[in-house]
């Protein structure tokens, strides 16, 4: 739609058109930037593999098998299966609703769905224990059901989805609003029903966003400690996640284990990254070619 | 007819999506911050202000806004650094060091934590050439600026690098063609479109820093009036069964992060102005 000069992106116009520095300041600037990332980034990334592994492979490995790290590898793989999905239902159906229609209070709405990314963890946990806990609004009626949700698992979930909430949401409101409604149109106008318009036009156009979301959500989903932490109860073997059971084998000056459980969490933000990288290009390319 | 209903609109499940939406929002998201307010609302005026303003409090205030401010100043300066070197720059490893920028986005706080706390403790990596100098950084106010620097960094980064990419080339060349030096275009061309986004990721950076629990707790050595963050006081006084205590100062910090909020949506209006 646009001019055809905005389609090339900036980075393949020729090099020589661009103002810039000497070469010896561009060096200079590029290695105080690696120097500054290196310190920050990529140190301590190889020090949680380099802590994990030096004790060797076979100390490592039976770290990962200890009954308490199983369960709560497994305790956080529930999580993520409940959270996940949940959170990408109400993303998808945010995003159709404010991407393709216009209402009053459109932006107080996108406001108010950003809003757990601007509150601590701490006191998105804080929040269900003043309202599920003993001296909580609803605690004495559940205590007297014997139905437990805060210092158990249900607590950890509902902690879990509030502060991944945002996710997926925001990411595909503007991918959906830059997309627009005419294919959609189109479709219902060639006589496809609504949920066919959805699976066969939308969804592949916003497949990339939804990658892009979930993997992000995944993340946090798995790797959240602050809100979890006031709401779990430490319970070793019951209501440890994985983040949890790091910080319990840390402080009990268990470190080869910490941080070998620790390296689980790093490899899965490596995925992350990696996932990510390829989706963030895919949904250039796809924005791009309209 | 049916055109001209829902503002000229064809697409279906209007109804359904906002409903869903709504509802979800206010079940996970307003009613359970509500309930801050409300158990706030307990309180007199006068215990929620001796709550707040208590020293060990005003203290963990100090250190976690003081060390916030600290950590923002340093992500801005190296933030537009790193992003203007992997807009203009080539150089090989581009793509990854691009695609590391996120890794505190993606990697788990209380894995951070734990990293940072062994690599600048005084036998750790960096640790070990501070110590000499007289420097501590692990378990001191200092660890704290590590750790939120660290998760802040991103924000920074991320909000600049697309200002940077959209900038025109042709500006810079008018300003050359007029005679402009390379500093007087970066300072009075290339700077002032840059400032609104600049402040933008440090207010997130801040506000990221304030928050922060997972990564600074190793860390910081959690000593009260000195190292001790806000956050972590809301989960002693929880544990010690004070609720009213830890309600009353978590409403200070919702207060000040909607505030943070607020000035976020309006730097964003201000660079999307630029941007036209």
């Amino acid at each position: 739609m646009s001019a055809p000069v905005a389609i090339i992106p900036r980075s393949q116009n020729p090099k020589g058109r661009l103002q810039t520095e000497p070469a010896a300041v561009r060096w200079l600037l590029i290695a105080i930037a690696l120097a500054f990332l290196t310190l920050f980034l990529a140190l301590p990334l190889a020090a949680v593999f380099s802590q994990a592994f030096e004790k060797g492979l076979s100390v490592y490995l039976t770290a990962l098998q200890e009954p308490d790290t199983l369960s709560s590898i497994k305790l956080t793989l529930i999580t993520a299966a409940l959270t996940v999905p949940l959170n990408l239902f109400f993303g998808v159906t945010a995003a159709w609703a404010i991407a393709k229609f216009s209402f009053p209070g459109k932006n107080l709405l996108i406001t108010l769905i950003d809003l757990p990314f601007s509150v601590s963890p701490v006191i998105s946990g804080l929040i269900y224990v003043l309202i599920f806990g003993l001296q909580g609004w609803i605690g004495p009626w559940l205590q007297a059901h014997d139905i437990k949700i805060v210092f158990a698992v249900p607590g950890i979930i509902l902690a879990t989805i509030f502060v991944t909430f945002p996710f997926v949401a925001r990411e595909l409101i503007p991918l959906m609003e830059a997309q627009g409604k005419d294919e959609e149109e189109a479709a219902l106008v060639l006589g496809a029903s609504g949920l066919q318009t959805f699976f066969r036009v939308t969804l592949p156009n916003i497949k990339w966003g939804i990658i892009y979301g979930v993997i992000l959500c995944n993340a946090r989903t798995m790797g959240e400690f602050g809100a979890v932490s006031v709401v779990s109860g430490h319970i070793r073997g019951m209501t440890n996640t994985v983040p949890l059971h790091v910080e319990i084998l840390y402080n009990e000056y268990n470190y080869t284990a910490a941080f070998a459980v620790a390296s689980l969490l790093a490899f899965l933000a490596l995925i992350t990254l990696a996932v990510k990288s390829v989706a963030e290009w895919k949904v250039r390319l796809q924005l791009g070619n309209e | 007819m049916k055109l001209f209903k829902r503002h000229n609109n064809v697409l279906p499940g209007f109804g359904l999506s906002i409903g869903f939406t709504i509802f979800y929002l206010s079940v996970i998201v307003l009613i359970p911050l509500s309930s801050l307010v409300f158990r706030t609302a307990g309180l007199t005026w006068g215990e929620f202000i001796s709550t707040v303003t208590a020293p060990r409090v005003m203290a963990s205030y100090k250190v976690t806004f003081g060390a916030a401010i600290i950590a923002a100043l340093i992500n801005s300066i190296f933030g537009v650094l790193v992003a203007w070197v992997l807009v203009r720059y080539r150089f090989p490893g581009r793509r990854i060091v691009d695609a590391l920028v996120d890794l505190p986005f993606a990697l788990p706080t209380a894995v951070a934590g734990i990293t940072l706390a062994t690599i600048y403790s005084p036998n750790g990596w960096v640790g070990r050439y501070l110590e000499p100098h007289g420097i501590k950084a692990a378990f001191t106010p200092f660890g704290i600026v590590l750790a939120m620097t660290f998760i802040g960094l991103p924000f920074v980064v991320r909000t600049v690098q697309p200002v940077i990419e959209e900038i025109e080339v042709e500006l810079e060349e008018a300003a050359v063609c007029l005679g402009a030096n390379r500093r007087q275009t970066l300072q009075r061309i290339i700077f002032p479109m840059l400032l609104p986004s600049i402040l933008t990721g440090f207010a997130l950076s801040f506000a990221r820093g304030v928050g922060e629990y997972g990564s600074i707790i190793f860390i910081a050595g959690n000593m009260p009036m000195v190292s001790e963050i806000t956050p972590l006081l809301i989960i002693t006084k929880l544990e010690q069964f004070d609720y009213q205590g830890a309600t009353a100062i978590a409403c200070v910090m919702l207060l000040t992060s909607f505030l943070m909020l607020l000035v976020i949506n309006l730097l964003q209006k201000w660079s999307r102005r630029y941007a036209e």
